[in-house]
């Protein structure tokens, strides 16, 4: 896909100096981005690489519990999987972090210890209506119970009503709060309807300071989808010839199984670079991919196929 | 007219048949192999019939996933119920009779008053085990005595997923045999046809497909029995086997081994059966488990 020419200069956090810019912004084709989704489908992974991207989807699951009937006993149980994922094989990696509400925050870091990050959602997740004071108090709770990652969630209302400066602003207000913590910014991408206008926030999110940008809550569908991880992988290949630095990319909601999370790995391999392809610059944010990943690797390992009964129900 | 169409008056064109494609059943649709492979099929006299699909590993582990998946569903509907739905199977191949006649001529070779007996026959059984669902519990269940204030009830539950060898020679009733007691103890199967008379057993995924046997609750594959039964037999998820269809018996003895790692019942009746004869119990009771309830009296 094209490649933006150049940057000739990025905006300030001016409102007539971000719309420009972000209305300036190439469109994207949509057709061009499916076609190109699909064709990288295609790619047949066996074998040894199979069983390392298998290994390194596992190294960057985000293992997720985002529910209203989360317990503490829930949230543990989680972060003993998050450690060991597969307690009969030691050969199992842990997963990138877990991710859950900020009040259990400080139990899912009692639980995990230094050993894996404990990623927060706040900013009135996940929808994202409240006042700035009410989501910035969200991110402050959710680091004084030990979370090291905060996934904020845009302001899509504003976002769609074209108060750039707005979305803008919060972010950058989060991201101090935030202070040494890692700030992925989710777009929700199923509610930003383009992608057009999937690019014009992943360079609003970058601007602002993001750490990352993540595609979905995981509460709306559609989530995470591969043109929309494409346009998103490409904003971040274009910001870093801009300025020089590295934003991760989070795919969040909807991808369930090994096949799934490996074509993405395809994706990211081919449109920024194998650089990319480390748990600090590329996460899952799933449940039930992980699952799935074991009884991939159960089966690599014993040659017959494995099933539900030898993982846990989450 | 006939100037206009430039066909010549009283001349008709031949009607170009249209020949089937034969695909797998698996979860209600019917998919074409994984692999992209298909096999010739011949009938008893060695005329090319058709080409069928050669199901591969993956098409038995998407098998294994659908019956999975619908096996909650199934076994948790009454038993009443799967008598409905399974004596429905039966009145659909009745408005199929003509065609599983002839199906069974070309595969078999046999008169059609032969294959009319064998059709009648699959339909018949049907109606007996539509009849058995909801007395299998009275059976093969008990009320025990024992020495204590208890209720003590002994019930048979289904075992699961079960994976089944059809007999390579019976193509219809044979099929039917094995099949139709495995879902009606509320079971759902992976059967893989007879390898060589696979047709029958295709039209009777098109019976099943749209007489209400939810999707799922039996997956037929076409191909070598000996190629995906391996699979089938270590899988973790499968948790029985019929291997009535394997007449090797150094394959059926490596297959038990197989599952053995994953104590999976096992089911290795004799090969030569009389399909005609009345069958029994043997097969409702081959994968049940019986799962026994102590009740305190008086509460």
């Amino acid at each position: 896909m094209t490649r933006l020419a150049s940057i000739d200069s990025l905006p300030d956090a001016n409102p007539g100096s971000l719309r420009r810019f972000l209305h300036g912004l190439p469109g994207v084709d949509e057709v061009g981005a499916r076609g190109r989704v699909d064709a990288l489908g295609t790619r047949s992974i066996k074998n040894e690489a199979k069983a390392w991207a298998i290994d390194l989807s596992i190294r960057m699951v985000d293992l997720t519990t985002l529910e209203g009937m989360d317990t503490p006993g829930k949230v543990r149980a989680m972060c003993a999987k998050a450690v060991r994922p597969d307690p009969t094989d030691p050969s199992v990696p842990s997963v990138a972090a877990v991710c859950v509400y900020g009040d259990l925050a400080a139990t899912a870091r009692a639980a995990v210890g230094d050993r894996v990050h404990v990623a927060a959602v706040a900013t009135a997740f996940p929808s994202g209506r409240a006042s700035l004071e009410v989501k910035l108090a969200d991110v402050r709770d959710a680091i004084d119970g030990g979370a090291d990652e905060i996934d904020m969630v845009i302001d899509r209302g504003a976002f769609l009503a074209g108060e750039y400066a707005r979305v803008f602003e919060e972010i950058v207000a989060v991201k101090e709060a935030c202070g040494t913590a890692h700030l992925k910014v989710i777009l929700e991408t199923g509610e930003l309807r383009t992608l057009d206008n999937v690019r014009r926030a992943s360079w609003l999110a970058m601007l602002a300071g993001a750490d990352f940008i993540k595609t979905s809550t995981g509460k709306v569908t559609p989530a995470a989808t591969p043109p929309v991880t494409l346009v998103m992988l490409e904003a971040v290949r274009d910001f870093r010839d801009a300025t020089g630095r590295l934003i991760g990319v989070k795919a969040a909601g909807g991808i369930r199984t090994s096949k799934d999370a490996i074509k993405y790995l395809v994706l990211v391999n081919e449109t920024v670079g194998d650089q990319w392809l480390v748990p600090d610059l590329f996460r899952f944010g799933a449940s039930t991919l992980l699952n799935d990943l074991l009884l991939q690797r159960q089966r690599m390992a014993t040659g017959h196929y494995s099933g539900p009964d030898y993982v846990t129900i989450d | 007219m006939s100037d206009e169409t430039g066909a010549p008056a009283g001349a008709p064109t031949a009607r170009v048949e249209v020949r089937k494609t034969y695909k797998l059943f698996i979860g209600g649709a019917f998919p074409r192999s994984e692999s992209g492979r298909t096999y010739e099929v011949v009938a008893a006299d060695g005329r090319f019939l058709a080409n069928a699909a050669k199901g591969s590993r993956k098409d038995g582990r998407d098998a294994v996933l659908a019956a999975r998946k619908a096996q909650p569903t199934w076994s948790a509907a009454t038993a009443y119920n799967r008598g409905q739905v399974l004596y429905r199977v039966a009145e659909v191949m009745e408005g199929r009779r003509e065609q599983f006649v002839a199906d069974i001529v070309d595969a078999e070779g046999v008169s059609s008053s032969d294959a009319a007996l064998q059709v009648d026959a699959a339909i018949d059984r049907w109606v007996w085990y539509a009849g058995w669902t909801d007395k299998i519990a009275q059976v093969l269940g008990s009320a025990n005595p024992v020495a204590g204030p208890y209720f003590n009830f002994s019930l048979p539950e289904p075992s699961g997923v079960v994976a089944a060898v059809a007999p390579q020679e019976s193509s219809l009733l044979g099929l039917v045999s094995v099949i139709a007691p495995i879902v009606a103890s509320a079971n759902t199967v992976v059967v893989i046809a007879s390898s060589a008379r696979p047709l029958p057993a295709i039209t009777l995924t098109e019976v099943l497909g749209t007489s209400d046997v939810p999707g799922g609750t039996v997956n037929v594959l076409t191909g070598e029995a000996g190629e995906i039964m391996p699979w089938l037999a270590s899988h973790a998820d499968v948790n029985a086997l019929d291997l009535t269809g394997i007449n090797d018996s150094a394959l059926a003895v490596s297959l038990e081994r197989d599952a053995a790692g994953t104590v999976k019942r096992v089911r290795r009746p004799s090969p030569d059966a009389d399909w005609f004869a009345s069958p029994g119990l043997s097969r409702l009771r081959a994968f049940v488990e019986t799962k026994t309830v102590w009740h305190p009296l008086g509460v």
